[in-house]
């Protein structure tokens, strides 16, 4: 009936794992009594859960990455402080729930919280920016939300029934095969990537579509904002790259549950492939990843110093060149398997390479800033700190790229500092700045500065105590992923690295400071205007929030700063001579019922409850077919209503008008 | 929101629906039934799964060479070339891996 799940899965070996497990369900406790509470749950489902609107799908993701930034964080605060202690002895953690750590520290940074955030980030943004009312496919933007929360949820809820998988977040067999890793903690792995894989693919068709489709008159493809062009660079590597991880994952799990041989050592499997597909999907991800970071520090180094973007061409080419070369390289991820040297000299050029177009990205913002009048705004400083930091990570990164130093290098804390030097600075400070520069778009109130900017300083600070260290370790032959060790010359260096954690952990303190503060202060810091910044783009033209239908009327595109150019006509605010009905799509449960089904049909496949496995199919299947059958997915907003709604933005600009300076 | 238009009817897609069954049948024959020697029978299924890419591009997606716009046809050539890099880099790699690993 349950197939092998049994009172044994509950994490009884070490006390650590059931103080995981009890802050796990304590903490989906606590948000069911909050919500309670205040009654909110019906509102929570109209109003949230079951929305099509973009914006609120932006937020729900980026929420679920918050959540999942402060999981992956206590992992790594944990592996910290277990590498600062565990010399000659065994630390606080044994080394098999030390291998739970690590790997799901990665899973989770890289898919649940990375990969949220960045979709949240495009969901806020990129239909505002190009001036429509909604993505191109509404409800596969719903969908796709709840398949990523679907995923998520498996990785939480393994903390608590099982265990998770101890083979790192690249699963590599035949270490993850069945015959090594019978339990379930690889399989947990697999459904939650397989299942969040499948909302990513989803999310970046969506995008694609909604980009080349949904422009408002007028914008054409070179008067895009660089961050539209790096979210279609971003969404076009996701459609075409995470296929490869989706079949990768579904090979290995036909290995691990039919009995086959993809991967396997005997009867024909070839191990080696699994790292060739995995990397083929896994370089992109880095760029899927770090492109629409790059697009934020465009806007936010443009908004700030007050200038163009300087060399908007050449950003733009070179993100779609650093997109068609992240296809080139993914070798230099395993350098070390055995190929030949031409295969190593080929892949190892082409990294090199693309350290090019990435450069020409770091003159554009610093020639942006030159003589500048630079505003030091949070996400101005997010941005600042990324360009000093990311360039040490790139030099590292062209350092790896020779195979001859790769061979020593390769599976080194030196490997560890060089990616956490791209994904923190790059990735991670890019969607930092990107939240702060757009809360006040996407929740109506300023977002308060001072606890941003002492963010920042922890964040900055604790980045470099927490993996310089690594780097002098990864020169010294520290391998990673070290449960216990005996040099004692590592161990300062590891206690400096466990210092760094916290000073981190002080940050994310900040980040909740801040969000208390400013939600504590909104009534007295409410954005009337929609555009706090002195904005260029036509995000910044509607109100803050944004009405549900977005602009009342489609804006029409001149330039490629189209707001800035419409204020310096003196056209910005202009009341339109009158208004249209308004079509929207209506909001479906259908969205977040599938992934409440994907996340049960990926629980069942876990502990082999295959009725279960059948009957979720079976109901998926139904909810899709009467979903496409449902001709009235729409509803109208009639002109008047429009006008009721502008009119009250009108008069809230006007009595600012009147009363401000 | 717009209605399909009805110019591509049931016919088109049971066509391609028949091709495509037909297409997927044959190397699962193939391989239950060891009709051909190994090397011969991945060689038919590679066939086998080109001709269903352009089966479904064709009957299901409505592609051609006449009436499809040109942008359109942009995005095929630039996922050929992105599939040419995936497959043929792969390939490149695990046979010189195989080559330096051979027994």
């Amino acid at each position: 009936m349950f197939g092998r799940l049994t009172i044994e899965a509950l994490p009884l070996y070490s006390w650590v794992a059931v103080g995981g497990a009890a802050v796990t369900v304590g903490g989906a406790l606590l948000v069911a009594i909050v919500v309670t509470w205040l009654k909110a749950w019906k509102y929570l489902w109209t109003e949230w859960l079951t929305s099509v609107d973009h914006k609120r799908i932006g937020i729900m993701y980026i929420v679920v990455a918050l959540i999942m930034l402060v999981r992956g964080f206590v992992d790594a605060i944990m592996m910290r402080a277990q590498q600062a202690v565990a010399l000659n002895s065994g630390g606080y953690l044994p080394p098999e729930h030390f291998d739970q750590i690590f790997s799901s520290h990665g899973t989770i940074m890289i898919f649940f919280m990375a990969m949220p955030f960045m979709t949240g980030l495009l969901n806020i943004a990129v239909p505002l920016q190009i001036g429509t009312r909604d993505v191109a496919f509404p409800f596969l933007n719903s969908l796709s939300l709840w398949l990523t929360s679907a995923g998520a949820g498996l990785v939480l809820v393994s903390l608590v029934i099982g265990k998770f998988s101890t083979a790192g977040w690249t699963g590599y067999p035949p270490y993850s095969g069945v015959e090594y890793t019978p339990g379930v903690g690889v399989d947990y792995w697999i459904w939650a990537i397989l299942i969040s894989g499948v909302g990513s693919t989803l999310s970046g068709i969506n995008f694609i579509v909604t980009i080349l489709k949904r422009r408002a008159p007028g914008m054409t493809l070179m008067r895009m904002p660089p961050f539209v062009w790096t979210a279609l660079c971003t969404s076009v590597l996701m459609a075409f790259a995470f296929p490869a991880l989706t079949v990768a994952c579904g090979l290995l799990a036909l290995d691990r549950l039919a009995g086959m041989h993809f991967f396997t050592n005997a009867h024909g499997g070839n191990m080696m492939n699994y790292p060739n597909l995995f990397w083929i999907w896994g370089h992109p991800e880095v760029y899927i990843l770090i492109l629409p970071a790059f697009g934020v520090f465009s806007e936010v180094v443009s908004t700030f110093s007050r200038k163009r973007l300087f060399g908007y061409e050449s950003l733009v080419y070179a993100t779609a060149a650093i997109a068609i070369l992240s296809f080139t390289v993914w070798l230099h991820h395993f350098f070390t398997m055995g190929s030949s040297a031409n295969v190593n000299a080929f892949f190892g050029i082409t990294t090199m390479i693309i350290a090019v177009p990435t450069g020409v990205k770091v003159f554009n913002w610093l020639l942006t800033m030159y003589r500048g009048r630079i505003e030091f705004h949070p996400s101005m400083l997010w941005s600042i700190g990324f360009m000093v930091t990311f360039v040490i990570g790139g030099m590292t990164g062209v350092l790896l790229a020779i195979p001859s130093a790769d061979f020593l290098m390769h599976n080194t804390t030196f490997l560890v500092a060089h990616f956490h030097n791209m994904i923190i600075p790059g990735v991670l400070f890019g969607y930092l700045a990107g939240y702060m520069y757009w809360f006040p778009k996407a929740f109506g109130f300023a977002f308060d500065r001072a606890w941003g900017a002492r963010s920042f300083w922890c964040w900055f600070v604790g980045f470099y105590l927490a993996f310089m260290p690594l780097y002098i370790l990864g020169f010294k032959g520290m391998p990673r992923r070290m449960e216990h060790y005996n040099d004692p010359s590592w161990q300062p260096y590891l206690m400096v690295a466990a210092l760094g954690a916290v000073v981190v952990l002080c940050g994310i303190g900040c980040m909740v400071m801040q969000l208390y503060v400013s939600i504590r202060d909104r009534d007295l810091t409410r954005d009337s205007t929609g555009d706090p910044w002195d904005g260029r783009t036509l995000e910044w033209s509607t109100s803050s929030p944004p009405p549900v239908y977005n602009f009342a009327v489609l804006p029409e595109v001149r330039d490629r700063e189209p707001f800035l150019d419409m204020k310096e006509r003196g056209v910005a605010y202009q009341r339109p001579a009158h208004y249209e009905d308004i079509y929207m799509p209506k909001n479906s449960m259908v969205g977040v019922v599938m992934g409440a089904l994907a996340f049960v049909l990926g629980f069942a496949v876990i502990w082999y409850i295959w009725w279960l496995v059948i009957a979720c199919g079976l109901a998926m299947w139904v909810a899709m077919i009467a979903k496409s059958s449902d001709d009235e997915a729409e509803y109208v907003i009639r002109a008047a209503e429009v006008a009721k709604i502008e009119e009250a933005r009108y008069r809230a600009l006007g009595s600012r008008a009147e009363g401000g300076t | 929101m717009e209605h399909p238009t009805s110019e591509h009817g049931l016919r088109t897609y049971l066509i391609g629906f028949a091709l495509a069954v037909i297409l997927s049948v044959i190397p699962f024959w193939l391989v239950a039934s060891h009709v051909l020697p190994p090397g011969r029978t991945m060689l038919v299924i590679g066939i086998a799964a080109i001709l269903q890419i352009l089966v479904h591009l064709r009957f299901f997606l409505h592609l051609n060479l006449t009436s499809t716009p040109k942008e359109n046809l942009l995005a095929i050539v630039f996922t050929a070339v992105l599939i040419f890099i995936m497959v043929g880099g792969s390939f490149w790699i695990m046979f010189d891996l195989h080559q330096r690993m051979a027994v």
